[in-house]
């Protein structure tokens, strides 16, 4: 255990939250929550419905200004205007696959992926062609979902088009508001393997906000519950040890159970 | 303009080619900041030549896969070109990425979806106006089953008319269109009344600007710019609501209930449309007429009872009933296509604002044919 805790420290942080605080009128979701996330790490967050998961995403990326406290993701306070100059270098390095894909629905998917690469780079249609197309293979679309537009897409071919899209600047960092909400359980399972897939092979650190357990039981390192407006931080192992009821309940419920079962068999 | 080209520091990614000793040798950061350049300088690279190419990418310091995707890119165009690659060594914390990246990828060529130059555009040509005769097929279908819906729901003597909601419709469609309706009637009433008393001046003979008014605005006008109005503001919101509605799976769940659509939704607005137009229409008239009275005071000097006058000598209660009497008809057109336009509505956000804009082009495209042709219609009949 000791030996564990000197090994993080010397791990470079590129997500920091210090003191933070989120709410909306008189409703405080987050009560001065402090989290550090790890190069290289899958980083789950769980927690019930409107807990703030999505917030706690949001204000990460800079979508929502906190009320108080700190963020810094790779070296940078993400709490200056979303629009400036020192913002952008920020999002050129992170990618964010949002709950329902956001691709813009005016543009083919192939558009949709060379957005940013029109936007931040010089390179020649052609090449931008061939990369939105091997980012499609490496999402495990067909080439022919290029030429189609959003609104002719499946959900879950929509959120894999989401994941190329965010995945088109080769971004460090990477965000995922609930990327198998709404999946078929064998689509939420080819799409928690990709996930995994892409993280080893690009080296991603991945942010990913769930309430999918299975999810969770795959592909991350380490989770973040928020309950009672603060955060608990563990491994599946240690978590299970909780005492808090909410966290003893999800992951000793009947789901829970079913999930964790089948990692023990 | 910040690109991502600008903000990089990574050290500089360099390859070197040595076609006879048949090395490619790459170095440096391979990423996708590199990549436009690199991709520029490889392509100007003259791979041409028979022999084995050892590709050798192990003093690569970063890389991501658009960097890996220009290195098998050349790899692949080296193999084209007739050579044949030996080895390909690369760091060993990349080789998961290549082998991502490298998987034989179905390469079948991509259909064109709408064909370019004269084909393209008589295809264009051609889709519109199947859509346009499909359109025209579906929305008559749909008049259909609203006629013979209402016709049961009058026949069937337990059946429940929805008053409410039907008087809902009135007063939102009705009522609540008072002030913007009587504001542009009176408008349109001055306009009037100030063109015609330009133009009847030169002859001397201003006061018939009050049978131009009368006539106009009775007949025509006051008819014309309320259903207008209307198309624009219940026409769209009709479409709106139902569209929502289907967004929302709302209609499902009344269809899965037993409930009635057209019962339900359809036939209060429909209804309750035909009985609020004419009564607008009505007050649309008056307005019109206050605002040429008004105008006709203050450029022409004609008091209120001369004007009277001369409007009882120039219109009759036909001339309004006549413009009345095409009132329901409008109303009828309105209602339709906006409830129509509201069920095709598809299951996403898009396409509700689609329908409503052309809920209202359609609404008042068809109120401004109806009107022409009851024009034709009054001329045959000698009205």
């Amino acid at each position: 255990m000791a030996e564990n805790k000197t090994e993080k420290k010397e791990k470079d942080v590129v997500i920091k939250v210090r003191g933070l605080v989120n709410g909306f009128g008189n409703k405080i979701l987050h009560d001065h929550i402090d989290l550090d996330v790890y190069r290289g790490e899958v980083l789950g967050v769980v927690g019930g419905s409107g807990t703030g998961k999505s917030v706690l995403l949001r204000s990460i990326i800079g979508l929502i200004r906190p009320l108080e406290g700190e963020i810094e993701a790779l070296g940078h306070s993400t709490l200056g205007d979303i629009e400036s100059p020192e913002m952008r270098k920020l999002q050129m390095r992170w990618g964010v696959l949002f709950q329902e894909g956001a691709l813009f629905s005016s543009q083919t998917v192939a558009e949709n992926i060379q957005v940013p690469l029109r936007e931040y780079t010089s390179m020649s249609q052609t090449l931008m062609d061939e990369i939105a197309e091997m980012k499609l293979t490496m999402v495990g679309l067909p080439p022919d979902a290029g030429d189609k537009f959003p609104s002719e897409l499946s959900g879950g071919m929509k959120k894999r088009a989401g994941l190329a899209r965010a995945l088109s600047l080769d971004p460090e960092l990477l965000f995922l508001d609930e990327p198998t909400a709404g999946l078929d359980p064998i689509s939420a399972n080819q799409f928690d393997e990709l996930i995994k897939q892409l993280q080893k092979s690009l080296g991603l650190t991945v942010f990913l906000v769930t309430h999918d357990i299975d999810t969770l039981r795959a592909i991350t390192d380490r989770i973040v519950v928020l309950v009672n407006k603060k955060l608990v931080i563990g491994t599946i192992s240690e978590l299970r040890k909780s005492d808090d009821p909410w966290i003893k309940d999800y992951f000793s419920g009947v789901r829970g159970r079913a999930a964790l079962a089948s990692e023990e068999a | 303009m910040t690109s991502i080209e600008s903000v990089s520091d990574e050290p500089e990614a360099w390859f070197k080619f040595d076609r006879e000793g048949g090395t490619l040798s790459l170095g440096g950061a391979w990423t996708i900041a590199e990549s436009a350049r690199l991709d520029r300088e490889l392509g100007s690279l003259d791979l041409a030549g028979k022999g084995d190419v050892s590709i050798d990418a192990s003093k690569i310091s970063r890389l991501d896969s658009a960097g890996a995707w220009l290195v098998l890119r050349t790899r692949r165009a080296l193999e084209a070109a007739g050579s044949k690659v030996g080895t390909f060594a690369v760091p060993d914390l990349y080789k998961p990425l290549f082998e991502t990246l490298d998987q034989e990828r179905p390469s079948e060529p991509h259909k064109l979806r709408i064909p370019t130059g004269l084909r393209g555009r008589l295809y264009k040509i051609g889709r519109a106006t199947m859509h346009a005769y499909h359109q025209t097929i579906s929305m008559l279908g749909y008049l259909g089953r609203v006629t013979v819906e209402t016709g049961e729901a009058i026949a069937s003597p337990g059946h429940k008319m929805r008053v409410a909601a039907m008087f809902h419709q009135v007063e939102e469609t009705g009522i609540n269109a008072l002030p913007i309706v009587g504001l542009l009637a009176f408008l349109i009433g001055v306009v009037l009344a100030y063109q015609g008393a330009d133009q009847l001046k030169r002859f001397g003979a201003e006061v018939f600007t009050i049978n131009l008014l009368g006539v106009g605005v009775l007949r025509e006008i006051g008819g014309l710019i309320t259903a207008i109005i209307v198309a624009g503001r219940s026409g769209s919101a009709f479409t709106a609501q139902i569209g929502s509605m289907r967004v929302n799976e709302e209609i499902d769940a009344m269809q899965t209930m037993g409930l009635n659509t057209i019962d339900t939704l359809v036939l209060p607005r429909i209804i309750g449309l035909v009985i609020a137009l004419p009564l607008l229409t009505f007050y649309s008239d008056i307005m019109g007429l206050i605002g040429g009275a008004v105008m006709c005071y203050f450029q022409l000097g004609i008091t209120i009872p001369v004007f009277m006058r001369q409007l009882a000598e120039a219109v009759t209660v036909n001339t309004m009933l006549v413009g009345l009497i095409k009132a329901p008809v409008f109303a009828l057109v309105i209602a339709l296509v906006g409830c129509y336009e509201g069920f095709q509505v598809e299951r996403n956000a898009a396409s509700v604002g689609m329908l409503t804009t052309r809920s209202v082009v359609e609404g008042i495209f068809l109120v401004i044919v109806m009107d022409a042709a009851f024009s034709i219609m009054f001329s045959v009949l000698g009205i």
